[in-house]
This record gives C-alpha cells, sequence and structure tokens, in this order.
C-alpha cells in the first residue's frame, strides 16, 4: 500500500514535468500577448531532436541543448507568421503541430528501435533520505530538479524584475508599452522563442528521461494538456506548478485505482485537460472572458502601430 | 510490313501489360515507426517485398483516419492497385464499401468480418502465443503476482488475457493476473506509467498487450521481469525481457499474394493460429529456465497439432462459476464474443 502511494506521487511528478515545460513557456509567449497553440509540434521536435543527438553523440547535455534550440527555431516561425505576418494565431500554432509531428515522423523513422544514453535519477544527499518526500521528490532526474527550480525563477522575474514588467506590459496593452519605448515586436520575438525553448524541453524530458526512446508521436497529447493548463494556472508560474503536478497525477491516478480497485469513472478524469483547451478558444477571441480571467488583455491580437485596435 | 509492325507492337504491349508488377497496398492505423502494430504489419510489407522482388510493387499510406479511410481506399484502387490491405478493424466497412465499387480489385482486412466476392479478412490466434507466455510467467513469478498492462476491454484483447491467465494458473495455481486498462492503444508515458503502477502492487513479471515498447522499458528500470507483444522487443529490456507474442504477418501475405499471383485467389475468411506461423514467440531469452523452454515448446506442438486447446474446460469464470465444463471447449463463436474473464485475473470490463 505504501508503496503504491509513493509510486502515485512520484509518478504524477514525473508525469507532470513535460506539462511544466511546456506550461511555463507557454505562459511567457501568452504574457507577450502571443497565443502559440503548437506545443505538441515544438514537443515532438525537440523528442526527436534530443533522442537522435543522443543516439549519435553520447552527449546527454548536447542533445537537451539541441532539443531547447529546435524548439526555440519552430517558435520563431510562429513568431514570424504571427508577428512580422499578422497571420491569424490559432491558425499559425495548429500549422506548427502538424509540421512538427510530420517532421519527426519523418526523420524519426530510421531511430525506432534504437538505445541512446538516457537520465538516470540523481539522489540527492539528506534530502533524498526523508521518509516517503525524499523518494518522491528529491530521487529524480537532473531535468525534473530543473523543473523545480524553474518555477521561482519565473516568477521573480514576471513580478519582480523590469523586464518582466515589461514583458507583462507587452502582453496588456502594447500601446502604452510602445508609448514608453518598449519594443513591443521584438519582445514578443523573444518571449516566443523562448517559450519554444521550454517546448523543446519538455519534448527531450520525455525522449531522453520519461521514456527514453523514439517512437513516433510520443507525446500524444501533452501539448494540448499544456495549453489548457496556461489557462487552469491564470498564467502564472507558481499555480502551473500545481496544475502541472496535479494532471500529471490525474494520469496515474487512473491506474493506481484500478488496482485498488476504487471505482472511479476514468474516462471523466481524462476529459479534464480538453475541456479547459476548449475554454483556450473563448479567451483568445473574447475580451470579455479574457478580463473576466486575467489573460492578457492583448492575448491573440497582433500588433501593428498603424492599426490600433 | 506495316501489319507485322503493328502484331510486334501489340505483343510488346501484351508483355509489358502480363509482367507488370502486382500492386500492392497496405493501410495502417498508426504511425510506422511506433514499434508496434503497425510497425509489425509493415515488418510483414518488407518481408513479401523482399520475397517477390520484381514481381509485385508495395507501398503503404500511414496513420489513415477511420474517416478518410474510402477516399483513401478509393485513390488507391483508380491509381491501379490490384490488392490492399487494410490492416485494422476500424477499417471494414469502408473497405467493404469501396470493395464493391471495384471488383476486379482484391480488398482484404485485418481482424474484421465482412467477406466478399473480392473482399476477404484475415487475422492471428495470438492467444495461441499468449497461452504461451502466460505459462512462462507463471513459472518466472517469486510474488506470484503479474501485471498485465492492456489496452481496450475488447473481445480480442480480454481473449489474450485470458489465455495467458490460463496458462499461468496451469502452471502456478496461486498466482493471479492483475490487469490494468490504459484505456489508449498508444499512449507511451501513460503505458509506462500503467506497469510502474503495476510493479509498486508488488507485481514482479510485467506483460504488456498495448503498441509501444514503454512498459517493458517500466519493468527494466524496476529490474522485474517482462514479456512484449506484437514484435521482438527484446533490445528494450535486455536485462529482463523473457519473451513476447508476436505476429509475423509476412508468412500470410506471402501465401496470400503468391495465391493471387497463381490466379487461384478465393475469398475467405483466416484465422491463423500457431501452426499457420502467423502468430508465434519472440526466442525466449536465457532468463527461461531450460525446463521452462522445454515445456514450453512441448505446448507450442500440441497446440499446433491440434491435441490440445488453450481454451477447453474445465474453465472457470472469477466468481468461481464453471463456464466451460471438462471435455468442451470455447467455440470461435464464444471466443470472438468473449466479454468475461477467467479464474486468476483480478481487474473488471466496463460494459
Amino acid at each position: 500500500m505504501n508503496d503504491i502511494v509513493i509510486s502515485t506521487f512520484a509518478g504524477a511528478i514525473r508525469a507532470g514535468t513535460p506539462l511544466l515545460f511546456a506550461t511555463l513557456g507557454e505562459i511567457l509567449a501568452e504574457r507577450s500577448g502571443v497565443l502559440n497553440l503548437g506545443l505538441e509540434g515544438m514537443m515532438l521536435m525537440g523528442a526527436f531532436t534530443g533522442f537522435s543527438i543522443s543516439y549519435i553523440t553520447g552527449n546527454l547535455w548536447l542533445a537537451v541543448l539541441a532539443a531547447i534550440l529546435v524548439g526555440g527555431l519552430m517558435a520563431s516561425l510562429h513568431a514570424f507568421m504571427s508577428i512580422t505576418l499578422r497571420i491569424n494565431q490559432v491558425v499559425s500554432g495548429l500549422a506548427l503541430v502538424f509540421l512538427g509531428q510530420g517532421l519527426s515522423g519523418f526523420w524519426g523513422n530510421a531511430y525506432v528501435g534504437m538505445q541512446a544514453n538516457s537520465f538516470q535519477n540523481l539522489k540527492i544527499p539528506l534530502l533524498g533520505d526523508i521518509p516517503y518526500i525524499g523518494p518522491i521528490v528529491f530521487n529524480r532526474d537532473i531535468l525534473v530538479y530543473i523543473g523545480y527550480i524553474s518555477v521561482p525563477v519565473i516568477w521573480w522575474f514576471l513580478y519582480k524584475t523590469t523586464a518582466g514588467m515589461n514583458l507583462r506590459a507587452v502582453g496588456e496593452a502594447p500601446d502604452a508599452a510602445d508609448a514608453r519605448g518598449i519594443n513591443v515586436i521584438l519582445t514578443r520575438y523573444l518571449y516566443t522563442i523562448i517559450g519554444g525553448f521550454f517546448s523543446g524541453l519538455a519534448g527531450a524530458y520525455i525522449s531522453l528521461a520519461y521514456t527514453p526512446m523514439w517512437v513516433q508521436n510520443m507525446t500524444a497529447g501533452r501539448g494540448w494538456i499544456a495549453v489548457a493548463l496556461v489557462i487552469f494556472a491564470i498564467w502564472d508560474p507558481v499555480i502551473a506548478l500545481i496544475g502541472a503536478y496535479a494532471f500529471g497525477g490525474i494520469s496515474v491516478l487512473q491506474f493506481s485505482f484500478q488496482i485498488l480497485q476504487v471505482p472511479i469513472p476514468v474516462n471523466i478524469m481524462n476529459m479534464f485537460p480538453y475541456i479547459f483547451t476548449v475554454f483556450v478558444m473563448l479567451f483568445a477571441s473574447s475580451n470579455r472572458i479574457k478580463k473576466l480571467f486575467g489573460a492578457p488583455s492583448a492575448l491573440g491580437v497582433p500588433y501593428s502601430r498603424e492599426e490600433k485596435t | 510490313m506495316k501489319k507485322y509492325l503493328f502484331l510486334i507492337l501489340l505483343t510488346l504491349i501484351g508483355l509489358y501489360v502480363f509482367a507488370a508488377p502486382l500492386k500492392v497496398a497496405f493501410i495502417y492505423v498508426g504511425p510506422v515507426g511506433d514499434d508496434g502494430w503497425t510497425y509489425a504489419q509493415n515488418l510483414g510489407r518488407l518481408y513479401v517485398q523482399n520475397y517477390f522482388g520484381d514481381k509485385i510493387q508495395t507501398t503503404y499510406i500511414e496513420s489513415v483516419p477511420t474517416a478518410n479511410a474510402v477516399n483513401v481506399l478509393k485513390q488507391l484502387a483508380l491509381n491501379g492497385y490490384n490488392v490492399i490491405y487494410t490492416t485494422s478493424f476500424s477499417y471494414m466497412d469502408q473497405t467493404a464499401e469501396v470493395a464493391k465499387l471495384f471488383p476486379n480489385v482484391i480488398f482484404e482486412n485485418c481482424s474484421g468480418y465482412l467477406t466478399g466476392p473480392n473482399m476477404a479478412v484475415y487475422f492471428g490466434r495470438i492467444e495461441e502465443a499468449e497461452y504461451l507466455t502466460g505459462l512462462i510467467a507463471g513459472s518466472m513469478t517469486k510474488t506470484d503476482k503479474i501485471g498485465y498492462v492492456a489496452a481496450f476491454p475488447t473481445p480480442e484483447v480480454i481473449r489474450g488475457i485470458n489465455a495467458f491467465a490460463l496458462g499461468v494458473q496451469s502452471v502456478n495455481p496461486k498466482a493471479t493476473v492483475q490487469v490494468v486498462w490504459v484505456n489508449d492503444w498508444y499512449n507511451p508515458p501513460n503505458e509506462k506509467e500503467a506497469a510502474l503502477s503495476l510493479i509498486s502492487a508488488g507485481c514482479d513479471v510485467i506483460k504488456s498487450e498495448t503498441d509501444s515498447p514503454a512498459p517493458l522499458q517500466a519493468a527494466e528500470s524496476k529490474g522485474v521481469y517482462c514479456i512484449g507483444y506484437n514484435t521482438d522487443q527484446s533490445s528494450y529490456a535486455p536485462k529482463t525481457f523473457l519473451t513476447a507474442s508476436v505476429f509475423n504477418w509476412g508468412t500470410y501475405y506471402k501465401d496470400d499474394i503468391q495465391a493471387i499471383l497463381d490466379g487461384k485467389w478465393k475469398t475467405h475468411n483466416f484465422w491463423g493460429g500457431l501452426d499457420s506461423g502467423v502468430v508465434g514467440l519472440a526466442p525466449m531469452s536465457n532468463l527461461v529456465p531450460p525446463q521452462v523452454q522445454n515445456l514450453v515448446n512441448a505446448m507450442e506442438n500440441a497446440i499446433k497439432t491440434h491435441s490440445f486447446n488453450p481454451f477447453s474446460g474445465p474453465i472457470y469464470d472469477q466468481s468461481g462459476k464453471l463456464m466451460i465444463p471438462a471435455g468442451q471447449s470455447l467455440s470461435d463463436q464464444d471466443l470472438l464474443s468473449m466479454n468475461w474473464f477467467v479464474k486468476g485475473v483480478i481487474g473488471s470490463i466496463s460494459k
């Protein structure tokens, strides 16, 4: 029984970590006013790139770096389409999903069935020996620890630094930010691409630590769950942490409940993330809903000095 | 002179048409790179392409949504494909619909039941291989708890679980088979979590039935034995892999295409077991002791020669009710609609 409890909580963190990375990145992008629905595509490209580089070079950190950069590259495509060309952000994001699925599947075929270096658990001295908490929180791979650290860092950045304030200003009132001398276009490019970095990292976590292998479409919809989590988190990194581990927990609990023979309608639990995804569309389309839930006011609205909205 | 030229030309055209390779198309439900069901199907395609060489020309279309299947099938038929294999139950109705429109094209659906003059169905009795893997699992477990990672409660999957459990119980009546439904054919991280949950509940042998090798990785990471499905996935768990029940689709495709090339093809409902070679075991690893390997080989022979049927009575259900009395065995009809678990299986079937 104890083992199952520990395993469930440990599983929640394991399953939540890729969600956390992708959600944190998307929070930054959306805070700047750019909605990027392409997380699934960027994660797949990150997963494929991470695995293939680890397979070729055997160097895990090079693999992670490459995955991060590829995520950023994909995001820069979205940035160009949605910021410079001012194409509908929903459409451009969806295109990114299909692009990532197609390219990773096509290039990835050569790597199916291969074995590559992967991240192993790294127990933190002392902390790792605390009963219950130790094995759940402090005996993980290093990417999970990076997940823990990135939350307070991003929180501090968003709320306590000038750059963070500028970022929020660009997402809330781009006109005013522009008038104050903040470069709206550059800011949006920057954070859309940083968002892509995080999605690439999320993908690398899946193919190098979670299920260390490459198989097509291995993210299996987690990019969409992350899109939903951004709303659940009301664009806040700390709530994102809670949400990511909670959503991760749901996917693990469904199995623990089956073993403990707890009758729970699993299908309904699995539905939650997708209900949130539907809300995303509402947020992107209605100003009133944006205000109600505290979404960045300029979310999904392209910026142009000439055409004031 | 002109007349002769014309005749020569006609002969040449005739020769070309006659010698033109048989065009064979495959439609896959998932990506070739899933390393599971579709991967195994594609191995079958590569096998026949290699075997027949210039005589046939194969192609495939992967990840075809059911809603799109009719268009894809029509397009393939219009492009001159002579034989089209639709490799998932979910394409059965669409295949039958298009087969009526193209009477000169041969259509075959995997695991369906609808046939027609130019439409056949085929499938493998994977449960016969599952029975054998059950013998191994039952012999290897020390905690007497075996975990089974399953996709969806369909009769096909339930048959496999039951055959596996019957194999387990025949060598180890104390052992139980705990089933966890992933509710997905393919979701690597969730498949892994399902396996890890079973391991944390004390299972020391993991049997997977879902499409990715993730459950085997979970077993490897925890140092418990594992048994795969679809293809030989030993490379994912070099230290703990015991064996896998596998589909050898190439065996069926070879005989089928040979019949087509010979002009002897007839519609059929093929459901081949171990005797046909369509299903089988991946090579057992060194972890399986010789006496267990001998037992498995003996039972495999008995099933192949039809002197033994895994589904012969007495068989009890989970509640201990006698379902099949001694001396009787389940009919194919019963097997195709199976919706109950045998004794020794822990888990429920949502209806």
